[in-house]
């Protein structure tokens, strides 16, 4: 009896040490070679950002929000207390509250905003997201780990933009045309709109920029002095949303 | 000392399997939403935190205040709160328990919560209140398990349970605090954003949680020989009528600066939740007659002091705080959404029951733990 169990206390303390063990020899020892390495092809950039030029955008015109959400496997999900939407339309008073006023331009009034996420320099959502599910890569990008969140919506308390969306039940029965090349999401993760890093990384524009005929949305690198969208910025009159709010939002407007 | 919570009257254990049958119910329900997702609450893209969070809030409050009876017991050697210390510190433990429950039920991916301790995040104050939650847990449990051992032996509480009952201090004022902070630091949401938030979530629970434990010294008194004291209680309702005063007074700090500066953001949500047909204007109503009412019937000691007044001032506290916490807070944040649209907000029958489930559990640790303290100390007594 007692041999035995001192036996087993061995074996058993062996064995932990070699669980231990194994990660170690792992770093040191791998001899995998590296089996994913950039596209060659893939568009770089210091900070990207956008620009939503609203006097071109046309009413009833929805090739931007169905690209992306066709691409990202968006579900159609009615009910508005649990649709998902990366990119939408919203009158000019509920964008930007606080600046309309009764005498405003018609086709100001009238005209679609498009909406996304901000890609914040400074975002809240990052800040307060408990498990880093949610967090900016070097290039600006606000990313969403899927498989890390934890479905606290903390982010979406912090995020003054209303971007995020979060999946109040199963969202793959409302994927009609499934997107082979994109994840589809489970129930109780947050999501929103990536700026299409996958599309950047095979060296495509992003989706809705890629599907607006008449131009209204350019992309580029804010960094990058050339770039189509600092020539925009230095030729027109731009605004942002909530920039009061100090997270610094990486989509201008021109109205 | 758990086995005394095994030996009972049938009242007793009727009170035990009814909690048990709701606990179950709330369960089977949990299941469901597991199944099924969050949808099967009136949560919403826009409300996207409800009752949950906002019982998790209304409960960190009743946690932290069995501070109310450790300072004046332990800083002021005030020893007439003697009798009830480990009574007030029990209802702290199925508080904070209830608190940590009602977070689990509100996630979207229960089974991932544990990526919070495993990707360490101490720049998010969900981080700092997992540790301060837990923290209080197993102070409140080691002090009062210990003291209530001393008790049953006739001896004094070992020494080295000192420096966890002053520890206790600073750390119940600091779970109320980091849960305010959980809001007060969100750029956007107007009627959260304001420096007096923390403030108001510690008067609030200054006087809610030491009602909710008057009301309960007056049960156990009845069911069972252990009496906390007339004076004490009387002591600890003067405690309720400064921390309803100044919860009180706080809200009209807000009132003030939100409608004299006459800021659109600062007014819509205190416009939404007062004024107009939403669905929480009746509730905000009450929890403000209720409000006044309470208070003024707790200033007079005429009527303090009268326990048939009491009980019913204390169980007016008690609603109206819940709802201005429990209630109004966290759909006040929500509504008007960022993009000022209005998405209503009330909870379903679903997110109800296992919200019942929850408190059902805390009121069965409750139980127990009173069951334990109470015949313990019915024994030393003989």
């Amino acid at each position: 009896m007692e041999n035995s169990r001192r036996k087993f206390l061995k074996i058993a303390g062996i064995s932990v040490l070699g669980l231990g063990v194994k990660p170690v020899v792992d770093v040191v020892a791998s001899e995998e070679p590296q089996k994913y390495a950039p596209n060659a092809e893939a568009l770089r950039g210091k900070r990207w950002a956008m620009v939503v030029d609203t006097r071109k955008c046309k009413n009833d015109c929805t090739d931007c929000i169905t690209a992306c959400h066709t691409i990202h496997n968006v579900p159609d999900i009615k009910n508005p207390k649990h649709e998902v939407k990366w990119i939408w339309a919203e009158k000019y008073g509920h964008v930007f509250p606080g600046q309309e006023h009764e005498y405003l331009d018609h086709s100001v009034e009238n005209r679609p905003f498009m909406v996304l996420c901000n890609h914040c320099d400074d975002p809240a959502c990052v800040r307060v997201c408990p498990t880093k599910a949610t967090f900016k890569r070097e290039d600006g990008i606000v990313l969403m780990d899927m498989h890390r969140c934890i479905g606290c919506r903390f982010c979406m308390a912090a995020c003054p933009f209303g971007a995020r969306s979060f999946n109040w039940m199963d969202p793959r029965p409302f994927v009609k045309d499934e997107n082979a090349k994109f994840p589809t999401r489970m129930k109780g993760v947050v999501e929103k709109c990536n700026f299409c890093a996958e599309r950047l990384a095979e060296g495509l524009m992003p989706a809705c920029v890629e599907a607006c005929k008449d131009k209204a949305l350019i992309f580029g690198d804010l960094e990058d002095p050339s770039s189509e969208v600092r020539k925009i910025l230095s030729s027109n009159y731009t605004i942002r949303r909530k920039p009061e709010l100090g997270t610094n939002p990486m989509v201008y407007y021109i109205v | 000392m758990l086995e005394k919570a095994l030996t009972g009257k049938r009242r007793y254990w009727t009170w035990v399997f009814f909690l048990l049958g709701i606990i179950g119910a709330g369960f089977v329900t949990y299941l469901w939403q597991l199944k099924q997702g969050l949808s099967i609450t009136g949560m919403s893209r826009d409300v996207s935190w409800g009752f949950y969070i906002s019982q998790f809030t209304y409960l960190v409050g009743v946690a932290a205040s069995a501070v109310m009876l450790v300072i004046p017991y332990y800083l002021h050697h005030y020893k007439k709160f003697g009798k009830m210390m480990i009574l007030g510190e029990f209802v702290a433990v199925a508080a904070v328990t209830m608190c940590l429950l009602f977070i689990i039920v509100d996630l979207g991916q229960p089974q991932r919560a544990m990526n919070v301790i495993l990707y360490p995040t101490p720049g998010s104050i969900l981080f700092w209140d997992m540790l301060v939650l837990n923290g209080y847990l197993f102070i409140n449990i080691i002090v009062a398990w210990t003291a209530l051992g001393a008790e049953r032996q006739g001896i004094a509480p070992p020494l080295w349970i000192k420096p966890f009952i002053y520890l206790s201090i600073p750390w119940a004022i600091s779970i109320h605090t980091v849960t305010a902070f959980l809001y007060a630091g969100l750029p956007g949401r107007h009627y959260w954003l304001t420096a007096i938030l923390a403030a108001r979530f510690l008067a609030s629970a200054f006087c809610s949680g030491p009602a909710i434990l008057v009301l309960l010294m007056l049960i156990v008194k009845k069911l069972t020989k252990f009496d906390a004291g007339k004076e004490a209680l009387q002591a600890l309702t003067k405690i309720i009528a400064y921390a309803m005063f100044l919860n009180v007074f706080f809200v009209f700090l807000e009132l003030f600066t939100a409608f004299y500066s006459n800021i659109p953001g600062h007014m819509h949500s205190f416009e939404y939740l007062f004024h107009g047909d939403g669905v929480l204007v009746p509730f905000m109503w009450t929890s403000a007659v209720l409000g006044i009412i309470s208070l003024a019937l707790l200033i007079p000691s005429s009527t303090r002091n009268n326990v048939k007044i009491l009980v019913p001032t204390l169980v007016m506290l008690i609603i109206a705080t819940w709802i201005d916490k429990g209630l109004g807070l966290v759909a006040g944040g929500f509504i008007p959404n960022p993009l000022e649209h209005i998405t209503e907000y009330f909870p379903t029958g679903f997110e109800l029951m296992i919200s019942l489930g929850v408190y059902a559990t805390g009121a069965l640790i409750l139980t127990v733990l009173y069951k334990v303290a109470t015949t313990v100390k019915e024994e030393a007594a003989t």
